[in-house]
């Protein structure tokens, strides 16, 4: 072991590839976006902090934040906040029920990730639908 | 910061190309990753084209095939050809596997063969295990006792017994410790599946009497909990074990020790 680890003369030994040689999984892709949509809820949560402050300092605050949020750029960041969220959700109870040390088949690895993915664009989609209808199509 | 891209010195650069005779009819292209300490230059991939129709089933099948008849200086690691010793672990279309246990005909396209993913490059496809190794010492891997050694045989149930199969069997060919991204990105401080599955294996041994010791060891930010269950490493298990699965037992026996 001492001579394979002694270091070659000249030159340090190079690092072999990894992420841009290793096969893309739906598991491995979830687990990184499960970590992204975590990052991104922050982001949601100091939007919905603002919404908070701006009804609480009156109407014209309010507006101004109600502006930009049915705005389609506001819109566009609520429905990606909302899948964020959701995504996040799904990903949450998929690591609950690892936890209790259940769902490590590889089958069930990969349908509960097909699962939780579908889910979070469906469960959006439904979120907006029931959001439209109520506000009577906007 | 965790590093996303290949240090300088370390992308491959496109390498030689060697052709097979000219007879040959049913050929396969196998790019492999080259290293040469000695010559000072970057790691490169070499393409080597093999006549299939003299050429046996599995990858190291191949590389062996290569290294006799093509090209002496191709070096790689290898002994029981039979998936047990665990010495060619590599990197093969993707994913982390055994080059004797891995089908040629299982690979579609081109054939690409690297090192195991994110390590020392020793010399071509042979990374430096050296802190794998170390790693699966600090977990003290061995039967461990307080009370008086019985006249014979340390005795265990065919129940308790049960409770090491998924375990016991574990080669330590890192494939899953090299596969896992939290390895990739914290392999100095986080143990990795292989070392910390190896561990549950002695934490759970009904013989064993340092299973407090052992999990105040792995009670700590790096060593256990860098696992986020991304699942590389049951995915690439050659095995076909769940060292996730071994992990999250770990990580509940942490709290149930607590309450």
């Amino acid at each position: 072991m001492a001579e394979t680890s002694a270091k070659a003369p000249g030159r340090a030994r190079p690092l072999s590839p990894h992420l841009g040689i290793y096969r893309p999984m739906l598991t491995m892709m979830m687990s990184i976006v499960h970590r992204i949509t975590g990052g991104a809820l922050y982001f949601g949560t100091l939007l919905l902090a603002w919404w908070l402050i701006a009804a609480a300092t009156g109407p014209e605050a309010y507006g101004v934040f109600m502006d930009l949020a049915t705005s389609w750029f506001g819109r566009l960041v609520l429905f990606g906040y909302t899948w964020a969220l959701i995504h996040h959700l799904l990903g949450g109870i998929r690591h609950f029920i690892w936890d209790m040390g259940k769902g490590f088949e590889l089958s069930a690895v990969e349908w509960m990730a097909r699962l939780s993915l579908a889910g979070s664009i469906i469960l959006t989609l439904i979120v907006w639908a029931v959001a439209y209808a109520m506000a009577g199509g906007l | 910061m965790v590093q996303l891209s290949l240090p300088k010195g370390s992308q491959p650069t496109k390498g030689k190309k060697h052709a097979a005779p000219a007879d040959a009819k049913n050929l396969r292209t196998f790019k492999v990753y080259r290293y040469d300490p000695d010559s000072g230059s970057d790691p490169s991939i070499d393409e080597y084209q093999v006549d299939m129709d003299s050429c046996g089933p599995m990858v190291l099948d191949a590389l062996i095939k290569i290294k006799n008849e093509t090209d002496p200086t191709l070096t790689f690691r290898r002994s029981c050809r039979e998936g047990i010793c665990g010495s060619c672990a590599m990197n093969i279309d993707g994913t982390n596997t055994l080059a004797c246990t891995k089908g040629i005909d299982e690979v579609k396209g081109d054939v690409k063969i690297y090192p195991l993913p994110h390590m020392d490059v020793v010399k071509d496809l042979v990374p430096d295990l050296t802190n794998f190794y170390a790693q699966h010492a600090s977990i003290e891997p061995w039967l461990q006792t307080t009370t008086v050694q019985p006249e014979k045989e340390w005795k265990q149930s065919t129940e308790d017994r049960e409770k090491l199969d998924g375990l016991y069997e574990c080669i330590l060919c890192a494939c899953c410790s090299t596969s896992c991204p939290s390895y990739w990105w914290n392999g100095d401080r986080y143990l990795g599946p292989a070392v910390l599955l190896q561990a549950y294996r002695w934490l759970i041994d009904s013989r064993d009497e340092a299973t407090g010791e052992r999990l105040d060891n792995l009670e700590d930010p790096f060593r256990l909990y860098r696992c986020h269950t991304i699942m590389n490493c049951a995915k690439a298990c050659p095995k076909g074990l769940s060292p996730a699965k071994a992990i999250a037992e770990i990580k509940k026996m942490m709290v149930e020790r607590r309450v």
